[in-house]
Parts: structure tokens; sequence; C-alpha cells
């Protein structure tokens, strides 16, 4: 595409190198030209275009690079429509910022920790602040004349709840089973196999049951609310809301909170049932005790106290996780990455919150008394 | 009903795009059914119509973002309605610049600009950052503008970057989906100066949709006006204000069209003095 030509001859200093480019310069070509006029010696250049059939700007702009760096060159034989697009990219030949940071990296690095720090600790005191203020815009919600939306609350309720009833449901089914089948292998070595049915029945009621709903409910919910709003909040409709004089938190967080709070029991029920159940068809099939009196026993030892100590918990469990995805949904700025991050931390968070609030539970109600 | 004059663009040339019998549906909702439309190479076709009448669902379709339900489409001799075709090879040769901008959020607005440089090309990065530097002073943003996200533009400026992007690749053929909607007049104006410019001396083809009257009047060479889902008349602006229908009558010779050809005139008049 393009050759060139030593000096004309007379070898002398002053007259400029001539470069002839022919053919087409354009990006597809840039990078051999730009190599080609780089390997030019020092010193201005006389370019010759006549020979060229294609400009495109980036063939444009290594002519005009090629001009700035070099004083004293010079075009020669350029089309008009050559010579309007050498002054077109001439006139945005200006400075401009690429990189958005350009200090050394472990700079940057201890910048970087120092702001997790700090978003860390601003963040627990916004989490605390955005609890009170759903705590408070709910009880005024409700107290108020136009009350909860139960509408949103109930639509809210069959997708984090009655949607979720499938996968719960196996789900408990199965840890019934697991449960009852370690159970059984272990009890077996003392005589005690008849214990299997203890083991099912109080561990699911009182633990496990509530806790594998709410872990379930949170990847779910937990993070499809954190998505929801986040992007709300980037479509400016969270924006939009408050300027019609609607409040996000009553609008988009209270039924959300409202409804995973009432459903959880429910679903927690439903789950340690359908653990029973998964226990029982293995005590049935494998122990050979018939339901009847699988369902007789386990009457017997699960005291009433466990079913409400789970059933209390639930809606503990159901406000953290709805509150901890709708905090981080609102938490979003910006960009849609932001959307991803805070729906993985919405996750995380609220079945870290789950674990630590059911210690804190087991812990409590041991010392009031309910072994 | 009106006549669709005949393309006034150079004889001779050949379509960079055609589009035969469209069909496009939405569930019940028709929105083109049988749209015929030629682009020439080297011309600006402004592309007009209500809201909703099916700009950007055409434009969709062009690109082969958007599967027709029937008709015939082909960009550079490629058939984009046939899943086998070459997708890859023709989006070199085109910029695409949104109605919304769709610019990538997680990179800066040089970044983005540079996406296609190095998707396609292999260029020495000192030659990426020179393009992307003054593709961005090109389409007008000041230079701060290169390292921002773009969550941290305006939205006249976000449509900016759009286009230092779209423009990125030098295509050989653009389109634009409303690229002044947003932008001050002057800012508008400098805007259509670019365009023509590119046009003038690279031989770019540019689908352009818009509902600036004063970019029409300006720079493009034939107007297509969509209404009734399909195309009702190509021509220039001063043929198809010669045609009798009530919808192209109320567009271009309502009180804005007249102000925008006022304009147009006095500025001819003030050049020719
Ligand atoms: N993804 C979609 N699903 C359903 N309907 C759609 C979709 N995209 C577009 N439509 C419908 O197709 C019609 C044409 O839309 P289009 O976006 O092409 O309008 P337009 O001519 O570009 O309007 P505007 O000037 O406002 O941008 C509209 O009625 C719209 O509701
Ligand atoms: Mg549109």
């Amino acid at each position: 595409m393009a050759t060139q030509q030593a000096d004309a001859g007379d070898g002398t200093r002053s007259e400029p190198r001539r470069v002839v480019l022919a053919g087409a310069l354009t990006i597809d070509r840039a990078a051999g030209l730009e190599r080609l006029l780089a390997e030019e010696p020092e010193g201005a250049l006389e370019i010759d275009l006549a020979a060229v059939t294609r400009l495109d700007t980036v063939g444009a702009w290594l002519v005009h690079r090629a001009l700035r760096d070099r004083p004293g060159s010079r075009v020669t034989g350029a089309s008009a429509d050559a010579r309007r697009l050498l002054a077109e990219v001439a006139e945005a030949d200006q400075p401009c910022s690429i990189r958005p940071d350009t200090r050394p990296a472990w700079l940057r690095e201890l910048e970087k920790a120092g702001a997790a720090v700090i978003a860390a600790a601003s963040t627990m005191g916004a989490g605390l602040g955005f609890v009170g203020t759903v705590l408070l815009v709910t009880v005024r919600t409700a107290v108020s004349k136009r009350g909860i939306r139960w509408h949103a609350v109930s639509r809210q309720m069959e997708e984090t709840g009655i949607d979720a009833l499938g996968i719960v449901g196996l789900m408990s089914f199965l840890i019934g089973i697991v449960i009852a089948q370690q159970g059984a292998v272990q009890l077996e070595q003392f005589g005690a196999q008849i214990y299997t049915i203890n083991l099912i029945g109080r561990a699911t009621f009182r633990e496990l049951g509530i806790l594998l709903t709410a872990i379930m409910v949170a990847g779910r919910s937990a993070s499809a609310f954190a998505a929801q709003i986040g992007t709300m909040k980037l479509n400016e409709e969270v924006d939009a809301m408050r300027t019609i004089g609607l409040d996000p938190v009553e609008v988009l967080v209270v039924p959300r909170v409202v409804a995973l709070t009432v459903i959880m029991p429910l679903i927690g029920f439903y789950a340690s049932i359908l653990a029973i159940i998964g226990g029982g068809l293995l005590c049935w099939t494998v122990l050979d005790i018939p339901p009847a009196s699988y369902v007789q026993r386990i009457r017997e030892v699960v005291p009433m106290s466990d079913f409400w100590i789970g059933m209390a918990k639930a809606p503990f469990f159901g406000a953290v996780i709805a509150m901890t995805g709708c905090f981080q949904g609102m938490q979003v700025v910006g960009t849609a990455e932001s959307v991803g991050q805070r729906t993985t931390m919405a996750v995380v968070q609220s079945i870290f919150l789950v674990i630590v609030l059911d210690a804190f539970f087991a812990v409590f109600f041991t010392a009031i008394g309910f072994v | 009903m009106a006549e669709a004059p005949s393309p006034a663009a150079t004889p001779g040339a050949a379509p960079v795009i055609s589009v035969r019998g469209l069909v496009n549906r939405f569930g019940s909702q028709l929105v083109h059914d049988g749209l015929d439309l030629d682009v020439m190479e080297g011309e600006i076709l402004g592309v007009v119509g209500g809201s909703g009448s099916g700009k950007s669902v055409l434009m969709r379709s062009i690109i082969g973002l958007q599967t027709p339900v029937a008709g015939h489409i082909t960009v550079f001799g490629e058939e984009m309605t046939d899943p086998s075709r070459d997708l890859l090879a023709v989006s070199r040769r085109w910029g695409v610049l949104f109605q919304a901008g769709a610019l990538f959020s997680g990179l800066t607005v040089a970044e983005n600009v540079q996406v296609p440089l190095r998707e396609h090309l292999a260029l020495s990065e000192t030659l990426m950052d020179e393009i992307a530097a003054y593709k961005i002073a090109m389409v007008g943003l000041p230079g701060e503008a290169g390292a921002k996200y773009p969550a941290q533009l305006s939205g006249g400026m976000r449509k900016r970057a759009a286009l230092a992007r779209a423009l990125a690749m030098d295509p050989a053929l653009l389109f634009l989906d409303e690229p002044t909607a947003g932008l001050d007049p002057p800012g508008a104006a400098a805007f259509d100066e670019l365009i023509a410019t590119l046009r003038d001396t690279m031989r770019l083809t540019i689908f352009l949709i818009t509902h600036d009257l004063d970019t029409l009047m300006r720079i493009c060479d034939r107007v297509a006006v969509i209404a009734e889902k399909r195309v009702l008349a190509t021509g220039t602006v001063a043929e198809l204000t010669r045609l009798d229908h009530p919808w192209i009558r109320d567009y271009f010779l309502g009180p804005r069209g007249r102000a925008a050809a006022g304009a147009r005139l006095a500025h001819a008049g003030a050049r020719g003095s």
C-alpha cells in the first residue's frame, strides 16, 4: 500500500524525506502504516498522498500525527476530501484523559482498602438506619388512612412463598430422608433405632425446617428484591416515584417486608411437615415402622414448645431477609455491575444474618428454659 | 395515497441496504406490513414517522437484532434474514448508535470507544488511545469525559459518547437512532455538520432516524416517511412537501416544519448575498 523513496538524490539535511503513500489508507491497514511512519528516520517528511485511493479518519490521523510530531513536514498531492479530513482530525487533536486513574498501583490498592473499610462502616450505619426507617414507615403506613398496600403484599407473598413451595418442599422432604437415614445408622449401634423418630421430629420443627427454608428463601427472594429494586434505581424509577410524591420505602420495601414476615412461618411449617413425611417414609420402608405408629410417636416426643419456637423465629428470619434484599437494592448506584454486586451481597448477608439470628435464638430459648 | 418518488441518489449507485416486503409483529400488533426500502451508497437517508410507527424496530430488523415475520433484508449484499449469515464480517463495516445510547456501563467512555477496535484489530496501545481521544473530541466531548463512566455523564454527553463508539471503526455504514435528540441546538448543528463531513469525505452511507426537522433539511439527501406500517413515500424534503398526504403535510408544513424551512431559506439567503 505504501512505498517509500529515498531522498531525491541531493541528500541535503534541510530537504524533507519523501514518503509516497498509495492505495487505501484505512483502519484495516492502520497498524502497518503506523509502523512504516515510525520507522522513518528523525526529521521532516514530505508525505505524498496523490496515489491514495481511500482515506478514513484513522489514516488521516496517522498522517496528521506525522506532520505534528515532525516539524517542517508537509503533505503533497492531497485531494480536497483528504485535506478536509486532515483538517477535521487536526481540529479534534485535543488533550483527552483516557484512564480514570493514573496513580501507581500500590497507592490505588491502598486507597481501595481504605475505601472498603469506610464503606463497610458506613454501610452498617446505613443498614441500621434502614431498619429503623422501614419499621417507622410500616407503622406509619399501617395506621394511615391509605393503609398497607395489601395488593402488593399478596403479590409478593405469591412470588416469594407460593412459587417457592415446590423447591422448598422437595428440599425438606429429602432432608427428612437424610436425617432419618443417618440417625437410623448411628442409633442402630445402640439398639435405639426407635429414637430416630425423636431425632426427626425435634430437629425439623425446632431448627432445620425453619432454618433451611430461610436459607432457600434468602437465595430466592433476597436476590430478587435486590435486583428488582436495584434495576429500578438504575432506571431512575425510584427517583421518579419520589417526584410523584410516593415514598419508595412505603411502595417497594414495606410490602416485601410484610409479605416475607407473614409467609415465612407458613412455608416454614409446610417445610417441617414435608421433612416429617420424608423421614416417615424412610422409617416405614427401612425400619418397618408403620405410618400410624410413626405419627403416634411424633406426637408423643415432640413438645408443643418446639413447634412454637420454630414458628416464633420464622417471622424474624423473613423480615431480616426482606430488609437485607431491599437495602442492598436501594444501595445500587450507577452501573449494571453494581446491581450484580448488590444482588450477591444481598444473598450472602441475608444467609449470614439468618444463621447469626438462629444462634442467638438457640441460646435465648435455652436460657429462658425451653429445652 | 401518495406515490413514492423515485430515489434521488447518484444514478447507478447500488443499494447498500435493501428491504423487501418486511413484516414485523409483536403479539397481535402488526408494526410493519410489507415495507420496502432502499438505501443507496454514499447517501444520508432520513427516516421519519410518528412515535411508535416502527422506526427503531425497522433499524433493529436491518441490523439483525429482530427477526422479522416475513420479508428479505440485504446489507452489503448479505441476506440478514438468513440464519447462516456472516454477522461478524458485516458488523465490522457498520456502526450503530442506539436510541438510548447503550454504552457499556462498566467501561469508561474511552474504553467504550476502544471496544470495537480491540475486538477487530491489532493496533498499538498508543494508537488506540489516540484514536479514542480524537473521536471523543470529534463528537464534541471535552477531554475529561474520556476517563468518565457513562453514569457520570449527562444525557446529551452520553449520546455523543455513543456516537464516538459508533464511529470507532470508521464504518462504511452508520445507523443513527435519533442522534440529535437531547442535544443543545448548537451541539445538534455541529453534529449535523460532522455527519455531513464524514459522508462527503469518506462516502459514508447513513441511515438516520430523526424527529429533528433541521437535521432533515440540512443534511439528508432523501427522507423516507414511515406511516401506515410501511414506507409511505421517499424523496427530498421539497418533493415530500409537494405530496398531498395529510400526515406528511402536517409533518413538514406544520408550525415547526415551516419554522425550520424558513430558517433554512434565511440561511441560504444570507449566504447568497
Ligand atoms: N420488544 C417489543 N415488544 C413489543 N412491542 C414492541 C417492542 N418493541 C417495539 N414494540 C412496539 O412496536 C412499535 C414500534 O416501536 P418503535 O420503537 O419502532 O417506535 P419508533 O418509531 O422508534 O418510535 P419513537 O420515535 O418514539 O422512538 C411500538 O408500538 C412499540 O410498542
Ligand atoms: Mg425509536
